[in-house]
C-alpha cells in the first residue's frame, strides 16, 4: 500500500521503540508492574475508545452534510465566509476548545465528547467542502448534460470523485481525536489519560507508560483503519493508492 | 430536425453586457451533421450549450423535431440528447462500462441490456470491449477517452447528437481515421447532430452543412460546396482561406464530372483502327485498351500506332493510373499532375472502365459555380442566414 509509506516510517519506528522498551522492561522485571496495571488499562481503553468512537462518528456524520450543504452553488455567498470560521476555528488548540466546553457543559463525558466532536468536526467539514469544489467543472457539466438530476450527480460523480480527499480529512480528523482523547481525563470524562495524567503526577513512569503505549498504539490502529477503508472505498480510478 | 428561433444569449459580466449568441435562426434537418464554425469567441459554444439548456437562453426558442424544447423537463430533454463536452468529461471514478452506460441507466434500461449494449458500442468505436470495459479512463490514451466520449453520447441511441470539438484532443492522423469511423456510422445511424468545430477541413469533410458564425452572428449557413463556391462576404471568404476553391475537390466525387464516353480499343484492333479512334475522340496522345471484361490493361500511344503497323496487344504501354468513381477530385487532381496527364479513365467497383475525367472538366467545374454564385448566390434555398 503506497500510500501508507510517509506514515509507515514512523510506524516502524513507534514498533522499534515498543520492542526495546520490551526487552528493557523484560530485563528489570517492570513487566510485573505492567500486569498490575492491566485491569486499568482494559477498562480506561474502553472508555477511551468509546469516546473517540462517539465523537468521532457524530463529527462524520454532522461535517461532512454540512460540507455537502456549503458546497451546493445556492450556498456559494456563505460558503466562502463559513470556511473562514472554520479555518479560524482549527487553529485553536484543542485543549482549549475543551476548556471551553467544560466552562458551559460542565464535566464529565458529556463536555468532553462535544469538545472532541468540535475539533474533529473542522477538518472533515473543511476536506469535504474543498473536496466537492475541486471536482473539475468538465465532469459537472458532463454530468449535467446527460441528465443527471442534481442528487444523482452528488452521489455519483461529486462525492466519489472527492472520496479521496474526504478521507484525508477523516484521517486528520480522528489523529486529532485519538490525541486529544486523554486530555478528556482533564474534564473528567476518564480514558486513558488518567493512567498518564496519574502516573505523571505521582512521578510513577510505570503507570505513565501504561497509559501512553496504549494511547499510541490505539492512534497507529485507528489510523490503519482508516487507511484501509479508504482503500477500498474510493474507486479505483481515483484513488491514488491503487494505480 | 433541430430549428432554433431567434435564440439569444446576452452574459451580464462585470464589464457589461456580451452577446454571446444573436438573434440565431437555422434549421437541421432529420439525418444531417451540421457543423458551427467560427473563431474563437464567435459564440459556437453558446449556442450549442442553449439546445440542451446548459446555458439558459435570454430569448429565442429551440424545436427539436418541432416540439418547443421549453415545455419539456430538462432532465428528460437531456437524456434525449447526446452531448460529448469539449473537455471529453469522462467519470474518472467509473469504469469505461459504467460510463457507457450512464444515460441507459439513468433511462432504466435492464441489466443484459445495457450490458450488451456497452459490448456494442465498443466494437462500433473499434476498441476491444473484453480488453477495455473493466478499465478506467486514466488508463486510456486521449484518443481512445474521446472515443469513449462519443460512445457513451450515443449509448441511448439519442436521435440528436451534440458535439462540441469531439476530436480536438487527438493528433491529425487519428483524428482523420475517427472521422472516418463516425461518418461510417452516420451513415447507418443517421442522427441529427450538431457538431461545433474551428477547423474548415473538419467542417468540409464532416458537415452536410456548415454555419459560419461571428461576434455572435450567424454568418452564413449553407451546404460545403456552395460555401466555399459562393462565400456571402470578405469574412466568410477569408476565414475559408485562399485555396477554398482546392478544397472543394475535396467535395466532389469522380462521378460526378465523369463522362461516359471514353474511346477504347480492344487488344484484337489493329493499329490503325487505334489511330483512327484517337482521331475520332480527339485524344492527342493515346487510347486505354481493354481486355473482354472492359478492364484497362494498357495504353496505345498516338506516337507509336503512326509509326508501326500490327496489333494493339504487341505494342501497348501500361496504364499508368486509374481513378474509382468514388474517388474524389483532391486525389484526382493529384495524381494529374504527378503523372502529368491531362485526363484519366475512371473504373468501377470492379475494375470495369466506365468513363473518363478531363482536367478540362474539372476547372470548368470549379469555374462555372464561381460564375454561376457571382451572380445569384443570396437566391439558393439553402443559405439562409439570418442577415440582420
Ligand atoms: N459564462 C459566461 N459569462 C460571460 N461571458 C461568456 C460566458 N461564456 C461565454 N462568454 C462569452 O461569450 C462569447 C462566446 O463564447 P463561446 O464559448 O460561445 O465561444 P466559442 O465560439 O465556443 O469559442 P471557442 O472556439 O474558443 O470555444 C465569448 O466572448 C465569451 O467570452
Ligand atoms: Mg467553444
Amino acid at each position: 500500500m503506497p500510500t501508507l509509506n510517509l506514515s509507515g516510517a514512523m510506524r516502524l519506528l513507534v514498533l522499534v521503540a515498543v520492542f526495546v522498551a520490551g526487552v528493557w522492561s523484560q530485563s528489570s522485571g517492570v513487566i510485573d508492574d505492567f500486569i498490575f496495571y492491566l485491569p486499568d488499562i482494559q477498562y480506561l481503553a474502553v472508555q477511551h475508545l468509546w469516546l473517540t468512537a462517539v465523537s468521532g462518528s457524530l463529527a462524520i456524520l454532522v461535517a461532512i452534510p454540512l460540507g455537502i450543504l456549503l458546497s451546493r452553488p445556492s450556498m456559494a455567498r456563505v460558503a466562502e465566509s463559513a470556511m473562514q470560521v472554520l479555518n479560524v476555528g482549527t487553529t485553536i488548540p484543542t485543549l482549549a476548545v475543551l476548556a471551553l466546553s467544560m466552562s458551559f457543559l460542565g464535566i464529565g463525558t458529556v463536555p468532553a465528547v462535544f469538545g472532541l466532536f468540535v475539533a474533529t468536526l473542522l477538518p472533515i467539514t473543511r476536506n469535504t467542502y474543498t473536496g466537492l469544489k475541486g471536482v473539475s467543472p468538465a465532469l459537472m457539466e458532463a454530468a449535467a448534460g446527460i441528465g443527471m438530476s442534481p442528487g444523482q450527480r452528488l452521489l455519483k460523480v461529486e462525492l466519489p470523485n472527492a472520496l479521496y480527499v474526504i478521507f484525508a480529512g477523516i484521517r486528520t480528523a480522528l489523529a486529532i481525536n485519538v490525541g486529544t482523547v486523554p486530555l478528556a481525563f482533564l474534564i473528567g470524562a476518564g480514558g486513558l489519560g488518567e493512567l498518564i495524567f496519574t502516573g505523571i503526577d505521582l512521578y510513577d513512569p510505570v503507570m505513565m507508560l501504561s497509559g501512553a503505549i496504549p494511547t499510541a498504539l490505539l492512534a497507529v490502529v485507528v489510523d490503519m483503519l482508516i487507511a484501509v477503508t479508504a482503500f477500498l472505498v474510493v474507486p479505483r480510478g481515483v484513488n491514488p493508492g491503487r494505480a | 430536425m433541430i430549428r432554433l428561433d431567434n435564440l439569444t444569449k446576452v452574459f451580464d459580466t462585470p464589464k457589461g453586457a456580451v452577446t454571446a449568441a444573436d438573434h440565431i435562426s437555422m434549421e437541421v434537418p432529420s439525418g444531417e451533421i451540421c457543423i458551427l464554425l467560427g473563431p474563437s469567441g464567435c459564440g459556437k459554444t453558446t449556442t450549442l450549450k442553449m439546445i440542451n439548456r446548459i446555458i439558459r437562453p435570454t430569448s429565442g426558442k429551440v424545436f427539436i423535431n418541432g416540439e418547443d424544447t421549453t415545455s419539456l423537463d430538462t432532465q428528460d430533454l437531456r437524456r434525449s440528447i447526446g452531448y460529448v463536452i469539449q473537455q471529453i468529461g469522462l467519470f474518472p471514478n467509473m469504469t469505461i462500462e459504467e460510463n457507457i452506460t450512464v444515460v441507459p441507466k439513468l433511462l432504466g434500461w435492464d441489466k443484459a441490456k445495457y450490458k450488451e449494449r456497452a459490448r456494442e458500442m465498443m466494437r462500433m468505436i473499434a476498441l476491444e470491449p473484453d480488453a477495455f470495459l473493466k478499465r478506467y479512463p486514466s488508463e486510456l490514451s486521449g484518443g481512445q477517452q474521446q472515443r469513449i466520449g462519443v460512445a457513451r453520447a450515443l449509448a441511448a441511441d439519442p436521435p440528436v447528437m451534440l458535439m462540441d470539438e469531439p476530436f480536438g484532443a487527438i493528433d491529425p492522423i487519428n483524428r482523420a481515421v475517427i472521422q472516418d469511423e463516425f461518418l461510417k456510422m452516420q451513415q447507418e445511424l443517421k442522427k441529427t447532430i450538431m457538431f461545433v468545430s474551428h477547423d474548415i477541413d473538419e467542417a468540409i469533410k464532416m458537415g452536410d452543412r456548415i454555419a459560419i458564425f461571428r461576434a455572435g452572428k450567424l454568418v452564413q449557413y449553407s451546404e460545403p460546396d456552395e460555401l466555399l463556391a459562393a462565400p456571402k462576404n470578405e469574412f466568410v471568404e477569408s476565414f475559408l482561406g485562399e485555396d477554398r476553391a482546392l478544397k472543394r475537390l475535396n467535395l466532389v466525387k469522380v462521378r460526378d464530372l465523369a463522362s461516359d464516353e471514353i474511346g477504347l480499343v480492344r487488344p484484337d484492333d489493329t493499329l490503325e483502327t487505334a489511330l483512327q479512334r484517337i482521331d475520332d475522340y480527339g485524344y492527342q496522345t493515346s487510347i486505354v485498351m481493354v481486355n473482354a471484361k472492359r478492364q484497362p490493361v494498357g495504353i496505345i500511344n498516338a506516337a507509336v500506332a503512326r509509326t508501326t503497323k500490327g496489333h494493339c496487344r504487341d505494342h501497348f504501354q501500361s496504364v499508368p493510373v486509374v481513378v474509382n468513381l468514388d474517388d474524389d477530385l483532391r486525389k484526382v487532381a493529384s495524381l494529374m499532375f504527378s503523372n502529368d496527364m491531362t485526363w484519366v479513365p475512371c473504373v468501377d467497383d470492379d475494375g470495369r472502365i466506365v468513363g473518363q475525367i478531363t482536367q478540362r472538366a474539372i476547372t470548368h467545374h470549379l469555374g462555372s459555380r464561381y460564375r454561376a454564385h457571382s451572380g445569384a448566390g443570396e437566391a439558393s434555398p439553402s443559405s439562409s442566414a439570418s442577415e440582420e
